[in-house]
Formats: C-alpha cells, sequence, structure tokens
C-alpha cells in the first residue's frame, strides 16, 4: 500500500537534502522542547505535591460546627424579627459514629486509607520550658499510612505504647529532649506526661516544632473525649479525585469533609497557572513546528512542479500526487519526533546531572515517561501530516499542462 | 452508422475541438478554431505549425491533459468530454504515453526506476516482471549499460531515450512526443527519432510527434499543419517523398 506514494515521498525528501536536514532538525527541536518541559513541569508538580501532603492527609472528616439556632416566638403576620446570634465557640467535639464510618469510608474504592484523630492544642512542659503544641493522638498503624510516618523517623523508633510519644525534630531541640526522655502535657486542665519514643521530620517547620504524636487512648482522655475522634484523616488513591470526593461525602454525611485542595487553595491555583501557561508554550511550540513544515513543503511544491506535471501525466492521480506530500510530512514528523524524544532524553539528563540541591542531591526527580515520550511522539507526526495539508492540496491542484511547460 | 461499425474503429477522433483561453475576460484568446482529424492504430504522424499555432494547446488535447472548451474527442470509442480528472487522468495511464522536450525524467530515480514509474503507480509495487519488462525496453533503445544512471549523469539523447521507453514500457496504444528532439543535436536528434520509428515498426505504437524540424517531419507517414488553431494541411505520404492531400478539416472516416 502507498507504494508509489511512500517511494517518491522518500525520493523528493532525499532530493531536498538540506531543507530536509534543517527541517527535521527543527522539528527535533520543537519536539524536545515539548517534551522536556512537560516532563520538567510534570516533575515539578509532582515533587511540589509530594512535599505538601507528605504531612497531611488527603481529605480530612470532621463534625459540623456548632451553631447557634434562636429560639423565635411565633411572629404575628405583618411584622418582622430582628434576631442576633453570636456565633458559638467551636468545642472539641468527636464525629458521631466514627467507628461505624470507618468501614464504610474503607470499603469506598476511592479511598486508600483511614485514621482517627483527636487533635487538640496543649502546652510541652520540660523544666523551664514550655512550649505551644499540637497534640495528635492516632493509631500509629492507621497513620502511617495516611503520612509515611515510619519513613519520618530521624531518631529512635516509632513506637506508641501507652504513656509513650513520637515528637517533631525541632520541638525536642526547643525543649532539649532526647529519645528516651519524659516530657510534661498540659491540656486544658489535664496534666499527663510521656516518654519519647523518637522524633520525626514531618518536612515543614512549623509541624517539627509543633507536633506531639500520642496514642488514640491517651489523647481522648487528655481532651475529655473518651472514646471520641475529632477528626478522621483520608488518604485517597488518586489525590486529584479528593476534591470531587470531599463534596460527595459531605453530601452524603451530616460531617464536614475538607480537601486538600481546599486546604491548599493557593498551592493549587499556583499549579494550574502552571499547567495552564506550560499548556500555552507546547501550543505555541507546535504552531512554529507546524508552521515550519508548511513553509518547507510549500516550497518544495514550487521547486517539485514539473515533476509533479510529469507524474500527472504519466497517470498519477490527484490522490496519488496528494498523498505524496501528506507522507512527507508525517516523514518529517516522524523522524523529527524521533530525534526530538532522543534530546529531551538528553537535556533531562543534563538537568538532572547539573542542577542539584545544596546537599549535592539532584534537586527533585524529573524522567521522561514512555507514554509522554510517545503522545507527543505521536501529536508532532500528526502536526505533520496536517502541516502538508495545505501544500498537498496546492500539490495536487496543480494543472499538468501548465507544470510542465514551467 | 453500419458504414462505422465496419471500419476498423480509429484510435483518437477530434471533431470540431475549440480552446478558448480566459474567457470572458477582456483577454479572451480562441487558440483553436475547431480542430478535426482522426488518428488509427499504428499511424506515425507529425503536426507540425509555426510558433503560436496552437500545437502545444492541440497536444496537451489530445493527451487530456488540457480540456477542450467545445468539440468532442474521443479516445479507442470514448468520449473525454466531461469526463472528470480522475477519469481523465485513468485514461491517460492506460492509453497514452508522453514524451517531453525538457525535463523528460524525475531526476532524483534512476533510470530503470524512471522506467519502472508507470507499474509502481499502476500497482503500488514493482513486480519482478514489470523489472524484466523495463530492462528490456531499456536494452531495446540501447541503454543496458546505464540502467543505473541518474537522469543527471546521462547525455540528452540518452535521457531521450530513457523518456520513450518509459512511454513504452506499458505499451499504450498512443505516444505523444512533444519537440522530441527539441534539445539535441543533429546527430543525436536523428539517433532518437530513428529510434521512434524502430519501435514504432515493433510494437505498432501509434506515434503523434510535434515538430519544427522539416527533415523529421518528412519522414513522418502523414503530416498534419496548424496555422493559427486551424489544420490547413492533413497529408499523407510515405516515405520522404510527401504526397499532399486536400485539407480536411473535418477529417473523419466515414
Amino acid at each position: 500500500m502507498l507504494g508509489f506514494e511512500s517511494r517518491v515521498a522518500t525520493r523528493f525528501l532525499r532530493e531536498g537534502r538540506m531543507q530536509t536536514v534543517l527541517i527535521i532538525i527543527g522539528v527535533a527541536a520543537g519536539v524536545a522542547v515539548v517534551a522536556y518541559i512537560s516532563a520538567l513541569i510534570t516533575g515539578l508538580q509532582r515533587n511540589t505535591i509530594e512535599k505538601t501532603l507528605g504531612a497531611q492527609a488527603h481529605l480530612i472528616i470532621s463534625p459540623l460546627d456548632d451553631t447557634v439556632l434562636a429560639a423565635r416566638a411565633p411572629a404575628s403576620a405583618g411584622t418582622s424579627e430582628l434576631v442576633q446570634t453570636q456565633p458559638r465557640a467551636q468545642r472539641p467535639a468527636s464525629i458521631a459514629n466514627w467507628q461505624t464510618l470507618v468501614p464504610l469510608l474503607e470499603a469506598m474504592p476511592e479511598v486508600a486509607a483511614v485514621s482517627p484523630m483527636v487533635s487538640a492544642a496543649g502546652l510541652a512542659v520540660r523544666g523551664e520550658a514550655t512550649k505551644a503544641i499540637a497534640l495528635v493522638g492516632v493509631d500509629l498503624d492507621r497513620y502511617d499510612r495516611i503520612i509515611g510516618l515510619r519513613s519520618k523517623v530521624v531518631a529512635g523508633v516509632a513506637r506508641l505504647g501507652p504513656g509513650e510519644g513520637i515528637i517533631g525534630r525541632d520541638l525536642a531541640d526547643d525543649l532539649g529532649v532526647r529519645v528516651g526522655d519524659r516530657v510534661g502535657i498540659v491540656t486544658g486542665g489535664v496534666n499527663d506526661s510521656l516518654r519519647v519514643t523518637a522524633l520525626v521530620d514531618l518536612g515543614v517547620r512549623e509541624l517539627n516544632r509543633r507536633t506531639v504524636i500520642v496514642p488514640l487512648r491517651t489523647a481522648q482522655s487528655l481532651v475529655s473525649l473518651p472514646g471520641g475522634a475529632t477528626s478522621l484523616d483520608l488518604t485517597v488513591v488518586d489525590i486529584w479525585s479528593a476534591q470531587a470526593l470531599a463534596g460527595d461525602l459531605a453530601a452524603r454525611w451530616p460531617y464536614k469533609a475538607e480537601s486538600w485542595q481546599q486546604s491548599n487553595a493557593q498551592l493549587v491555583s499556583a499549579l494550574n497557572a502552571q499547567s495552564v501557561s506550560t499548556a500555552l508554550i507546547r501550543g505555541v511550540v507546535l504552531v512554529v513546528v507546524v508552521l515550519g513544515i508548511a513553509s518547507v513543503l510549500v516550497v518544495s511544491v514550487v521547486q517539485k512542479q514539473r515533476e509533479i506535471g510529469i507524474l500527472r501525466a504519466m497517470g498519477a492521480t490527484q490522490g496519488q500526487v496528494l498523498r505524496i506530500f501528506l507522507l512527507q510530512g508525517a516523514i518529517v514528523g516522524a523522524l523529527g519526533s524521533a530525534l526530538g524524544v532522543l534530546l529531551a532524553v538528553l537535556l533531562i539528563g543534563a538537568f538532572t546531572y547539573f542542577v542539584r540541591g545544596s546537599d549535592g542531591l539532584p534537586l527533585f526527580n524529573i524522567s521522561l515517561e514512555p507514554m509522554l515520550a510517545l503522545r507527543v511522539a505521536a501529536i508532532a507526526t500528526v502536526c505533520g501530516v496536517l502541516a502538508a495539508v495545505a501544500p498537498a492540496r496546492r500539490a495536487a491542484r496543480l494543472d499538468p499542462a501548465q507544470a510542465i511547460r514551467l | 452508422m453500419s458504414d462505422a461499425d465496419k471500419a476498423p474503429a480509429p484510435l483518437i477522433v477530434l471533431d470540431g475541438i475549440r480552446k478558448t483561453y480566459n474567457a470572458g475576460l477582456p483577454n479572451e484568446a480562441e487558440v483553436l478554431h475547431g480542430v478535426s482529424f482522426s488518428l488509427g492504430h499504428g499511424e506515425f504522424v507529425a503536426l507540425i505549425g509555426p510558433s503560436g499555432s496552437g500545437k502545444s494547446t492541440l497536444l496537451n488535447i489530445v493527451g487530456l491533459l488540457e480540456r477542450a472548451s467545445g468539440g468532442s474527442y474521443r479516445v479507442e470509442g470514448a468520449e473525454t468530454a466531461g469526463l472528470d480528472d480522475a477519469a481523465l487522468t485513468l485514461r491517460r495511464r492506460t492509453s497514452l504515453g508522453f514524451v517531453f522536450q525538457f525535463h523528460h525524467l524525475l531526476p532524483a530515480f534512476s533510470a530503470l526506476e524512471n522506467v519502472t514509474l508507470p507499474a509502481l503507480m499502476r500497482e503500488g509495487r514493482v513486480t519482478p516482471a514489470a523489472r524484466e519488462r523495463a530492462r528490456a525496453v531499456l536494452a531495446a533503445v540501447g541503454l543496458a549499460q546505464a540502467m543505473d544512471k541518474r537522469p543527471g549523469e546521462l547525455s540528452g539523447g540518452m535521457q531521450q531515450r530513457v523518456a520513450i521507453a518509459r512511454a513504452l514500457v506499458l505499451e499504450p496504444p498512443l505516444v505523444l512526443a512533444d519537440e522530441p528532439t527539441g534539445n539535441l543535436d543533429t546527430a543525436s536528434s536523428d539517433e532518437v527519432f530513428a529510434l521512434m520509428r524502430r519501435m514504432h515498426a515493433e510494437l505498432g505504437t501509434s506515434f503523434l510527434v510535434v515538430t519544427h524540424d522539416p527533415r523529421l517531419a518528412a519522414r513522418c507517414d502523414r503530416v498534419l499543419e496548424l496555422v493559427d488553431g486551424r489544420l490547413v494541411r492533413d497529408a499523407s505520404q510515405t516515405a520522404t517523398t510527401a504526397t499532399t492531400a486536400t485539407a480536411t478539416p473535418a477529417a473523419a472516416p466515414a
């Protein structure tokens, strides 16, 4: 199939040596830029999200806020009533029936892990030092599946037996605590003390300075919520589905559900802006590639008028001539994208080699995924064909009698 | 009707062919004013006339590269007026071979590839049989040694011989040649013309040759002379002695 067309197309391209080489290099440069930028931005965004979500749940379920309902006397018709209420102070409140909710959530296919939590504010006391802390009561195994706590341990061994706790690295420095030391905890009116089993680095200094992780039971007694959980932390399979799932859950049950996108709205809009500008760059580069291929083929059609005329006289159909030029576009696009993908791999290699953080390690991991490479190459090849449409139609419509005379 | 049935069907029949360029514009020009003639199988005909007489236009119309503005043109009994481009192309493929004065070959293809091109175009591939046929025709035109050379490496006369081989390879009933020797010196010119006559004799292909050269015209079996878009002479002749017949503007074998 297309034996005649492909033979003539490749010959035409080979005949136009310099022109062909230049446009293939042009396409390659375009494809390389698109592939490189896509890989870079994907890597950057993945890295940013990983860092952000490293210390927080994808989705948090908590009880609805306490609200005040004004008691009303029935008003007679025609009178309006002015009611003013003061917002209530939010007490620590447990999620009603969380024990039954957990297995329901776990059964959902989108949900990867569920961890009940009691969180409260408090103070850590050791000798003269007093530090404000965020107290987190969890089940260690469950919580580990939410933020990978065990991988964040920098000293000691993560363990949460009764009377034991894990604290942030910077808090340990502030209090002068080492693994095995005891720390006093004060919340409201209740005092307790715990032995530090491990220090963790949660990746954010503010969290490292305030976090105290204790067993769920300990926290329940510290905040006087026996058997309660102030929130449920969820890990979802696809992080981008968190938002939709949150809406879904909030609609289904009388709880508050907040996705990571809602709690990091600024980050999400920054990422979106980045994606939009990347798409814009990609679009512009592709347009340039298309114009480049098209202009070379337009010139080629003019140069080859005579040959086209002879082919037509010999009985080449308009369709055959059309396909000869479409094929040239496809070949240029395909060769250019193969070369471009290679170039992108080199660029990415250079990036990981030369761009390093202060610790000498690559700043973040970027790689050209085969699917992305394939997609870019396919798009470039299609662009090649599209670019060839106008010149090919022109070639096909040449009047053979006139073309031969030139 | 019955008489026409008995006579051997002519290869092509032109009847009152007119051609107008820029119709409807201020520079409208009619270059052919009702040309009629017919060509039988196995004829060797010269088309002569001064520059601007409409020879090339007539040849393009006969070659189905241009459409006539009026009149009827039948190829192997089939009317071509009103056919679309695809149908005309198909007709060209099966019934016609072309030899041009300049730029006869595709420069990117070797002599052999140029000659296999018609088969490739038709079949989408070159069968061993088609390749053998091309080799044989190239050998017949005396280019057995130059098959793999590009046109740029061949002399003008050799290029024209490749073009003749290409025109003949699929054995069309009619070959149209537009000043096939116009670009050659006398020796090559004679050689190429002799080759066409030989192929005509061997294959029985009809030739319609546009030429300026009275020496060559004298060596054709029949001469058509075009002046100002009108056929002024249609004369059969034998060898180099012309026997002038009366001009028959509507020469149809009746």
